[in-house]
């Protein structure tokens, strides 16, 4: 039999009221299924069973608020019992053998010849709310009282079984039961944590702790200048020489990243298209304005908010491109806040322009400066990368001259814009030299049609060859 | 530093935030996400917690229909609560074995962020004994019902913002009879972004995370 007990919730919790029992009475429960639920201040606690089998004793009812530590059920491991429900309850009174030194049938007898049960000390917490002093509670009727100098909280006779058998120093197990309690699965974790000393596997166990998400790299934050990530705590790497390959744990933004870009290419049915745009116009004006602008503003001026201003208006002409999908329904967004691709040292972020539509070039350069800036040095306040309705990424800034771009979901549409360059081309039968660029759509074929997306590049294309608009 | 999460869902339905939470919970005792401050704004609905007492709604079902108001029964603490427009509602999932083993600590801290937060609008906020939530002046201007499953923690608190208090008028707000208020009410002007930026800077700084968003795409 393995008593149930009122957990301890916190440190100052004395005591606990059981509101809902999840399990009848006879019932079959699996290890770590939720058993009961009790509530301390507000907060409602589910309770997952300790160990699998029959809920052979439901000794608190519900409402009743007990101490810590209280016996409130007990469970017998032996699914033997089935079917017997009634009669596991005055097995339950008697000394609790561990399930599997008793012999199912005569040991019964043996308990049902008893005269009067002998109750468990917990009941009488039933008779008052009065709150039970924390600690354990009174030891059951159990024969372990030789073990005094046994970790913290009675021992189930699984545990110690458990101990028994793989030769287990009960005193190295980290108890995370009621009071510091060694549960079943705590003797798993460590023999788990054993087991993973000893391969000396160079990827860094994550098995009961989820250390996995150590702060991702780039954090530098000035008030935290030590704290490195948990990688630190890995064994040593085998030496240079010897090592063929080097493993190396994925930062929580790298695993970040994976997930959201399978996330996409599972979501989206990917279409790229690519157009081809005679720059020369805006490149003339860049060049007119550059010096100009940087002395004003303080930052230079580059193609990016060109495309941005241009994209902007084309998804006021094509708002289906500025839309998401929700079930079966279109979501068209009313503000066009785009989405701009930054390239940090170890990951990539998208920072949003609200509103990017209403800006002008000058406005537009600023936010891609601010909000790149500071991505960088990681200072983005989390609103900042939310509620992105379409996305530009700049490939051409590394040299692209295009690529297909992964939609950022919940969007439906990316625009690429590769780099700038100079090429020959054919106007009027005859060959000149315009600064060209590429620019690759990316969308949703799911919502957007290829006739859509083909025109709303085109007239992205259109307003950016016959610029006109002023910039200073 | 710990990171979590932060994602603004905006305006979702009470169910479709309550999914998403379950969802979030599952992948977190998993170990597969960190901890998640969850930001929604719901539209009208009142819900009871699973130790609610009925005598606390005020208004039948047909009355709340009539009035466009949902009625859910959901598994956080406390007693019935309303939520609508106006109020920024705040769902942490957090395994708290990674802070601390003690969900009475966990309440008062949601209660010191929120106190944190006001005041930076200025409003000298506190706590009333024997009743969870933040108070001003004896008025409710944040309410808390937190659920926990293996010490991973859902649900969370609703702080008015410029709520329409008069929705309160259906039900007895956790069974107390005492007033609510909002920041609205309270003199402020701050808007629902103001807040909710400088909410999560004091969630992250109580509770010792590092805010991170979820990243997007190439």
């Amino acid at each position: 039999m393995i008593d149930v007990v009122m957990p301890q919730m916190g440190e100052s919790i004395v005591e606990g009221t059981l509101t809902r029992w999840l399990k009848k009475a006879g019932d079959r429960v699996e290890r770590d299924e939720p058993l009961f639920e009790i509530s301390t201040d507000k907060v409602d606690t589910e309770i997952p069973s300790p160990a699998a089998g029959l809920l052979a004793d439901v000794l608190v009812e519900e409402g009743k608020t007990v101490g810590i530590n209280t016996v409130v059920g007990r469970i017998n491991e032996s699914g033997a019992a089935s079917g017997v429900g009634p009669s596991a309850q005055i097995d339950a009174g008697g000394a609790s053998a561990s399930p599997e030194e008793q012999a199912p049938a005569p040991s019964r007898m043996a308990a049902e010849a008893r005269p009067t049960p002998v109750p468990p000390p917990a009941i009488s917490a039933e008779d008052t709310n009065a709150p039970q002093p924390p600690g354990p509670a009174a030891p059951a009727a159990q024969a372990s009282q030789t073990e005094q100098d046994e970790p913290a909280g009675p021992l189930s006779p699984l545990v110690r079984k458990m101990a028994r058998e793989y030769n287990i120093d009960l005193k190295q197990v980290r108890g995370t039961g009621a009071g510091g309690r060694i549960t079943k699965q705590d003797m798993e974790n460590y023999m788990a944590q054993q087991a993973a000393r000893t391969v000396a596997s160079v990827t860094a166990p994550s098995y009961s702790q989820p250390a996995a998400y150590s702060a991702p790299p780039q954090q530098q934050a000035p008030s935290m200048p030590a704290a490195p990530p948990a990688p630190a705590e890995m064994p040593p790497l085998p030496r240079g020489e010897m090592a063929k390959a080097r493993v190396e744990p994925m930062s929580g933004m790298r695993q970040k990243i994976a997930e959201h870009m399978v996330f996409s290419k599972r979501t989206s049915a990917h279409v790229t298209t690519v157009h081809k745009v005679d720059m020369t116009r805006v490149a003339r004006m860049r060049e007119r304005y550059k010096a100009a602008f940087q002395q004003r503003y303080g930052f230079s001026l580059t193609y990016l908010p060109f495309v941005a201003r241009a994209a902007g208006a084309a998804l006021r002409q094509y708002p289906i491109l500025n839309a998401s999908i929700e079930g079966t329904n279109i979501i068209y967004h009313n503000e066009i806040n785009l989405g701009i691709a930054v390239a940090l040292e170890n990951g990539l972020i998208v920072p949003v322009i609200r509103n990017a539509d209403e800006k002008n070039i000058v406005g537009l350069q600023r936010s891609i400066v601010d909000l790149s800036t500071r991505a960088r040095s990681r200072q983005l306040k989390p609103d900042e990368v939310q509620g992105g309705t379409f996305s530009i990424t700049n490939f051409g800034s590394f040299g692209s001259l295009f690529a297909t771009p992964v939609i950022n979901q919940p969007q439906v549409a990316i625009l690429g814009v590769g780099s700038v360059e100079k090429a020959p081309v054919v106007i009027d039968d005859a060959i000149a030299i315009r600064s060209m660029c590429y620019l690759a759509l990316t969308f949703d074929h799911r919502l957007i049609d290829g006739a859509i997306g083909d025109q709303f590049t085109s007239s992205v294309k259109h307003i950016l060859e016959n610029w006109s608009e002023e910039i200073l | 530093m710990r990171p979590c999460e932060f994602h603004d869902l905006g305006l979702a339905g009470y169910n479709d935030a309550w999914n998403l939470q379950r969802d979030r919970v599952e992948r977190r005792k998993a170990g597969e996400i960190p901890d998640q401050l969850l930001i929604v704004e719901h539209p009208h609905v009142i819900t009871m917690g699973r130790n609610g007492h009925m005598e606390n709604m005020l208004a039948g079902e047909e009355i709340l229909r009539r009035a466009g108001i949902a009625f859910v029964h959901t598994n956080r603490g406390g007693d019935v609560t309303y939520h609508g427009p106006g109020q920024i509602v705040g769902y942490p999932i957090m395994d708290l074995r990674e802070w601390k083993r003690d969900v009475v600590a966990y309440v008062r801290g949601i209660e010191q962020v929120i106190i944190d937060t006001l005041a930076g609008f200025d409003i000298q906020a506190g706590r009333l004994e024997g009743a969870t939530g933040v108070w001003v002046n004896g008025a409710k201007v944040c309410a808390i019902g937190v659920h926990i499953s293996r010490w991973v923690t859902s649900h969370g608190f609703a702080l008015n913002v410029d709520t329409n208090l008069s929705y309160f008028q259906y039900i007895v707000p956790c069974g107390l009879t005492k007033p609510v208020t909002s920041m609205r009410t309270l003199g402020s002007e701050a808007t629902r972004a103001e807040v909710i930026t400088r909410l999560t800077g004091c969630f992250a700084q109580y509770f010792g995370l590092e805010m991170v968003s979820p990243v997007l795409t190439y």
